[in-house]
């Protein structure tokens, strides 16, 4: 890490209850200055509470968050050095866009001049150059939440915190405003922390992911870290798509490792796992790690690129759903276990979907580094 | 064949059936040819209300050199505005407070703020007259403090006119603007003048109109309230009628009528129809 790698907001053991229930449970973590941080997490996860009680909207039922090393107990939201932009981007209807981004200069008192110069500096930077008359309701959803955003970023806060900043936009923009959110985030050098239910929009968008399930910090890691290494069932399931299977370790050495799946067969592992001989484990099997064969054919295939002794990473079944999605196809494979697998195919050439139709036969191999052991 | 050659009739096209323009028509003689009726009959040449003489001004002349009625007007006026203002104020405070904060016995204050609309008004002149007689309320004050009792009264019912139009406003409000304006750095007052004062607007002029109105043509609170001295309009209207319906009557009715409809215009105007038409 580098020396920016200092943390602009620590959290320490947070709790958050409203009554009976218990929305943050017990959350530490540290947020560096400079990167763009996304908690990510389903609904109703504690993700947005923790957010408010950052800005200063809720207060920590126990633990403490401090800011730049100063301790936000007792500051109030309108004291503290973080801005937010609303999930509703709470854009003042009857004040003008340029009025908008003004308001928070004039209530701290800078001067005239200055605010003309600063609003349109940060109109600017959202691309809302020359929109400065203009009344809130003549502009769209997306221009609206630019000018929540030059709204915010106008007052130079340490942290600008954005609560689903793109749920509101239709799919086209929402994948334009995550380029532009990391692109902004890196010209104006601020610490963003956005909240998410959206895995696209946090693996697009965040330098580090705090995943959030139930109150609790479920894994805290890079995106690819977090797609390739989930350190859980939930974070394997809410992150991507994936196939899990209850398995028992039967073999755990340094260098490699196997595990009996009743449900999938023999799964063998290129490097070691750190869990007691005979565990009950989870293996997480990614549906674009599966590679798929008409049986027979499949010897050369294998050949080219599987890594495991015979009889291990390897299944059959026939084909029960297919979705064609244009870029992929989706394949539903009944095992001969019984179970269902999802694998997914590129569809490299313009006639790969023909390859295969529904109740065809098919073998499946995957490489030895592909599966994920999983103890919890 | 070219009556039967016109566009034919769509099923929501109910402005171009019979009997619904038959039905609106009824509904707006029903409505209006009373005042109608008043205003022409303003411009009779007779003392009497009842048949057409002749065209004349004479009776607006009359109503206008009246002392008595001028007076009454003005004190309605001036009882009117105080009250608007007064009720502007309390109605709107009460409306943020119950929509803003939890307090002991809020369902109480909530169910019982409106009771001065429900109770009868003639429940309503009889309490004052006695309340008013109870606590000793002085009777030879000089203008403009001789209206103090009834003001007094008319706040008591318009204010939860205003309280009722500002909550239902409240309840469009989204809370986010308010929490972004805390954000950017705005104390509780300024979120209440910057943020909350600018939203609930339309609202704030609806109340106004209500207010102004209710408490200009209030005559059975004002009948008990009002002192031997003290004198408004609508009294001043009902005690001239007794005596006989003649044309001057018409003429100050009239002269109000306009009065009323180019105030509402001017509040409509100043605030754009669409904004009031948004509170209902």
């Amino acid at each position: 890490m580098t020396e920016t790698a200092k943390p602009i907001i620590q959290i320490q053991n947070v709790s958050k209850r409203f009554g009976k229930v218990t929305a943050v449970d017990n959350v530490s973590l540290d947020i560096n200055a400079g990167e763009f941080f996304v908690l990510l997490g389903p609904s109703g996860c504690g993700k947005t509470t923790l957010l408010r009680m950052i800005a200063g909207f809720e207060l920590p039922t126990e633990g403490r968050i401090l800011i730049d090393g100063q301790d936000m107990a007792g500051i109030p939201p309108n004291k503290r050095p973080v801005n937010m932009v609303f999930q509703s981007y709470a854009v003042f209807p009857h004040m003008s866009v340029a009025d908008n981004v003004a308001y928070g200069l004039k209530i701290a008192g800078v001067k005239g001049g200055e605010i003309r110069d600063r609003v349109a500096e940060a109109l600017d930077l959202v691309k809302l150059g020359g929109f400065g008359e203009r009344m809130p309701d003549q502009m769209s959803g997306g221009q609206r939440q630019r000018v929540a955003l030059a709204r915010s970023l106008v007052m130079r806060p340490k942290v600008l915190l954005l609560d689903e900043p793109l749920s509101a936009l239709d799919a086209k923009l929402r994948a334009q405003m995550q380029f532009e959110l990391s692109e902004l985030q890196e010209k104006v050098g601020i610490t963003f922390v956005t909240v998410t239910h959206d895995q696209d929009e946090a693996l697009s968008m965040a330098c580090r992911i705090g995943v959030i399930n139930k109150g609790e910090v479920a894994q805290l890691a890079t995106p690819s870290d977090l797609y390739e290494y989930p350190a859980n069932r939930f974070v394997a399931d809410f992150v991507g798509s994936v196939n899990i299977f209850e398995g028992k370790l039967t073999l755990d050495d340094p260098d490699k490792a196997a595990v009996d799946c009743p449900g999938l067969g023999k799964v063998y592992l290129n490097h070691g796992v750190t869990g007691p001989h005979g565990a009950d484990v989870w293996i997480a099997l990614r549906p674009e790690k599966i590679y798929l064969h008409v049986p027979g054919e499949g010897k050369a295939v294998k050949a080219a690129a599987q890594d495991a002794p015979d009889g291990y990473n390897f299944a059959r079944g026939k084909i029960k759903g297919m979705s064609y999605l244009g870029d992929i196809t989706l394949f539903e494979i009944e095992l001969e276990s019984g179970t269902r697998i999802r694998v997914s195919r590129p569809n490299l050439s313009r006639h790969d979907q023909e390859d295969f139709t529904w109740d065809d036969k098919v073998s499946m191999h995957w490489r030895a580094d592909s599966p994920v052991v999983l103890l919890g | 064949m070219a009556l039967f050659a016109r566009t034919p009739v769509a099923p929501l096209e109910y402005s171009r059936k019979l009997w619904m323009r038959l039905w609106v028509g009824a509904v707006m003689v029903f409505l209006y040819a009373p005042l109608i009726v008043l205003m022409i009959f303003s411009f009779n040449d007779s003392k009497r209300n009842v048949v057409w003489r002749g065209f004349t001004t004479k009776y607006y002349e009359k109503a206008l050199g009246n002392d008595q009625l001028v007076e009454a007007l003005v004190n309605s006026l001036t009882i009117a505005a105080l009250a608007t203002l007064a009720s502007l104020v309390l109605g709107t405070l009460a409306a943020v407070m119950l929509w803003r904060f939890r307090f002991p016995w809020k369902g109480a204050i909530d169910g019982t703020i409106s009771l001065p609309i429900i109770v009868p008004e003639i429940c309503l002149g009889v309490a004052f007259l006695m309340f008013f007689a109870a606590v000793g309320w002085p009777t030879d004050l000089v203008w403009p403090f001789n209206l103090g009792a009834i003001t007094i009264a008319h706040i008591t019912f318009c204010f939860p006119f205003v309280t009722m139009v500002v909550r239902s406003r409240l309840a469009t409000f989204n809370r986010e603007q308010e929490e972004a304006a805390k954000d950017l750095g705005a104390s509780e007052g300024q979120v209440f003048r910057d943020v909350l004062i600018p939203h609930i607007k339309p609202a704030l002029v609806a109340g106004a109109l209500l207010s102004f109105t209710l408490s200009l043509d209030d005559f059975v609170i004002t009948y008990f309230t009002s002192g031997p001295d003290t004198i408004t309009f609508p009294v001043k209207v009902y005690s001239m009628v007794r005596f006989s319906v003649t044309p001057e009557v018409n003429a100050a009715s009239t002269l109000l009528i306009i009065l009323t409809v180019v105030l509402t215009f001017i509040a409509l105007k100043a605030q754009g129809v669409k904004a009031i038409a948004e509170t209902h």
